[in-house]
């Protein structure tokens, strides 16, 4: 499939400063965040958020909206967790692993489900993430409603203990930062034009000459893997690896995520992603635990709200405003 | 290249020969056997009513319409059953009625996009000198351009590729006249470039200036052929078929 991709063609080097922007004032925030919230809640946030950005990358700029994505996020949780508890690798390795995994995984999950388009395309994402939960229920090796539980953080590179959350969190945040750096060099590379061509009209890029089937396997693997990467960085946070993880409803957050934030924009999924996690801690700020439980009707109406008013997304929207790309 | 071996090897046969073609959309039996060739280097225009299946023919020859039967051989090889992109990177390019500018890259990345498939396409800079509004307006959004604009950038598009065919469909529809002119200007320019167009036309007398040889077709046939200069005795034949 090389063949199909155009290595000799530079894309328009334009100068974004809004995008520099955006990306420096995102980075100082977060670097700063832990001085005001507690660091275990953001790197858990941070996680989702690089899981709703890998997510963008294929339903904002390939156009290829997967309802499986809780599998590649849930999946790779497991193999990390598995890796750092079982094998006692070390996080980097244990990291690796799980990226590793869910991109292979999303090479042959992509491979299939690509060859249908439209609402099949989903459905066929579904079901095969569906196949994946009820394996992780089943088998020995992810100890059912259990989970992995009591996953260790282990060492970096053998010298920095990430017991510490804080140091856990600046860890996450650098995963993070390199994750969105990757997926800004993706969309913004000959290979990310043509996943925009793609996703705007299918049959003209093939007329081109794009083996666009190609693209898209790519675009999944490259997505997964991404997922893979948050997920494992998640296990490693909350040393556990569960059930919840791989469930439909993971698969419908993270598209919630993104549609909060803004499809196809670069900090979007990133502030939906915040945007979502925060909710919870906030209902329980105000209210405690029992108001908690009004968590999924409150997202339904954010949902729907999104939907009516501001179909951009917060980012999507604000971008639009000013006529920027953010 | 190989391609260059290939079409020594086949001198003697046109560029592209269309035989026998039909096609359907789903029930419907657009073309009934379509027989023409273009010869390398020629321009030529298919002419003929709406719907006597001429973009449905280049729709076949890039191998776009979802049935066809028949021969379509491109630089002495048979393409009928190839997909699309295969055609695409044997040298073949189409530039569609609806142009098909990608809304949300730049002038200069629709220019960029299509992968280079052989020697001797057009450099940027000699896309820009055809088409100068293109270089102006490099860093605007294909969604922004004017329906001028778009149509200059989804020929030029396919310039930079080294396809040796290109195949416009009505690339003047609904154009101002002096863009009309303009492309007009741009294809005589191509001409002696070896590139070889077939155009699907319905302005005839912009055509008419352009073409080396003309096919007519009707209901998913071709019915008649003569060459540019077999055009003045032809004429009442031909606002018969075409009733202009």
């Amino acid at each position: 499939m090389t063949h199909a991709l155009p290595s000799s063609q530079p894309t328009a080097a334009r100068p974004k400063p809004a995008e520099f922007l955006a990306f420096a004032v995102l980075a100082a925030l977060l670097a700063v965040a832990p001085l005001a919230i507690y660091p275990f809640f953001l790197a858990t946030a941070l996680c989702f958020a690089l899981f709703a950005a890998a997510f963008n990358l294929l339903v904002g700029y390939s156009g290829l909206l997967s309802f499986g994505h809780a599998l590649f996020f849930g999946g790779a949780a497991y193999v990390a967790a598995q890796a750092a508890k079982v094998w006692a690798w070390p996080p980097e390795l244990a990291l690796i692993a799980a990226t590793a995994f869910a991109g292979a995984l999303g090479l042959g999950v992509g491979a299939l489900s690509i060859r249908r388009q439209g609402i099949y395309f989903s459905m066929i994402t579904l079901a095969l993430a569906q196949m994946g939960y009820f394996l992780a229920l089943q088998a020995p090796l992810t100890h059912g409603e259990d989970g992995i539980q009591g996953v260790p953080r282990g060492k970096l590179l053998g010298l920095l203990p990430l017991s510490d959350d804080r140091a856990m969190y600046y860890f996450v945040l650098a995963l993070f930062l390199a994750g969105l750096l990757a997926i800004h060099r993706i969309v913004h590379s000959p290979f990310g034009a043509a996943l925009k061509a793609i996703r705007e009209n299918e049959s003209r890029a093939i007329s081109l000459g794009y083996s666009v089937d190609a693209y898209k396997r790519v675009a999944f693997g490259l997505s997964a893997a991404l997922a893979g990467l948050a997920g494992g960085a998640k296990a490693l946070v909350t040393q556990s690896a569960t059930l919840t993880d791989m469930h439909w409803t993971m698969s419908g957050e993270v598209i919630l995520m993104v549609l909060l934030g803004g499809m196809g924009t670069m900090t979007g999924p990133v502030i939906g992603a915040i945007f979502v996690m925060a909710i919870p801690e906030v209902l329980n700020r105000i209210g405690g635990p029992n108001f908690s439980q009004w968590m999924t009707v409150i997202q339904g109406a954010i949902f729907v709200i999104c939907v009516l008013a501001f179909r951009r997304g917060l980012i999507g929207e604000l971008a639009a405003r000013a006529r920027r790309t953010l | 290249m190989s391609d260059r071996t290939m079409s020594d090897r086949t001198k003697s046969e046109p560029l592209l020969k269309v035989s026998g073609l039909q096609a359907w959309y789903g029930e419907s039996h657009a073309l009934h056997g379509v027989d023409f060739e273009v010869r390398a280097g020629e321009v030529v225009t298919l002419l003929g009513r709406n719907g006597a299946g001429k973009t449905t023919t280049l729709k076949c020859a890039m191998g776009m319409a979802p049935r066809r039967e028949g021969s379509i051989r491109f630089d002495g090889a048979e393409t009928i059953a190839l997909p699309s992109d295969k055609i695409a990177r044997r040298g073949v390019a189409l530039c569609p009625e609806e142009r098909g500018v990608f809304a949300s890259l730049t002038v200069l990345e629709n220019l960029l996009l299509p992968p280079k498939i052989a020697p001797g396409g057009l450099s940027l800079d000699e896309i820009y000198e055809l088409f100068p509004n293109l270089r102006e307006r490099s860093t605007s959004m294909g969604g922004k351009l004017s329906g001028g604009e778009q149509q200059m950038l989804a020929i030029g598009r396919i310039l930079r590729t080294g396809a040796r065919l290109l195949m416009l469909d009505e690339p003047t529809e609904g154009l101002a006249p002096i863009i009309v002119k303009q492309i007009g200007a741009a294809i005589r320019r191509l001409k002696p470039r070896g590139f070889t167009v077939l155009l699907v036309e319905q302005n005839f007398r912009w055509a008419s200036g352009l073409a080396d040889r003309f096919y007519v077709m009707e209901h998913g046939r071709v019915i008649d052929a003569f060459a540019a200069a077999e055009l003045p005795e032809n004429m009442d034949k031909l606002h018969a078929y075409l009733g202009v």
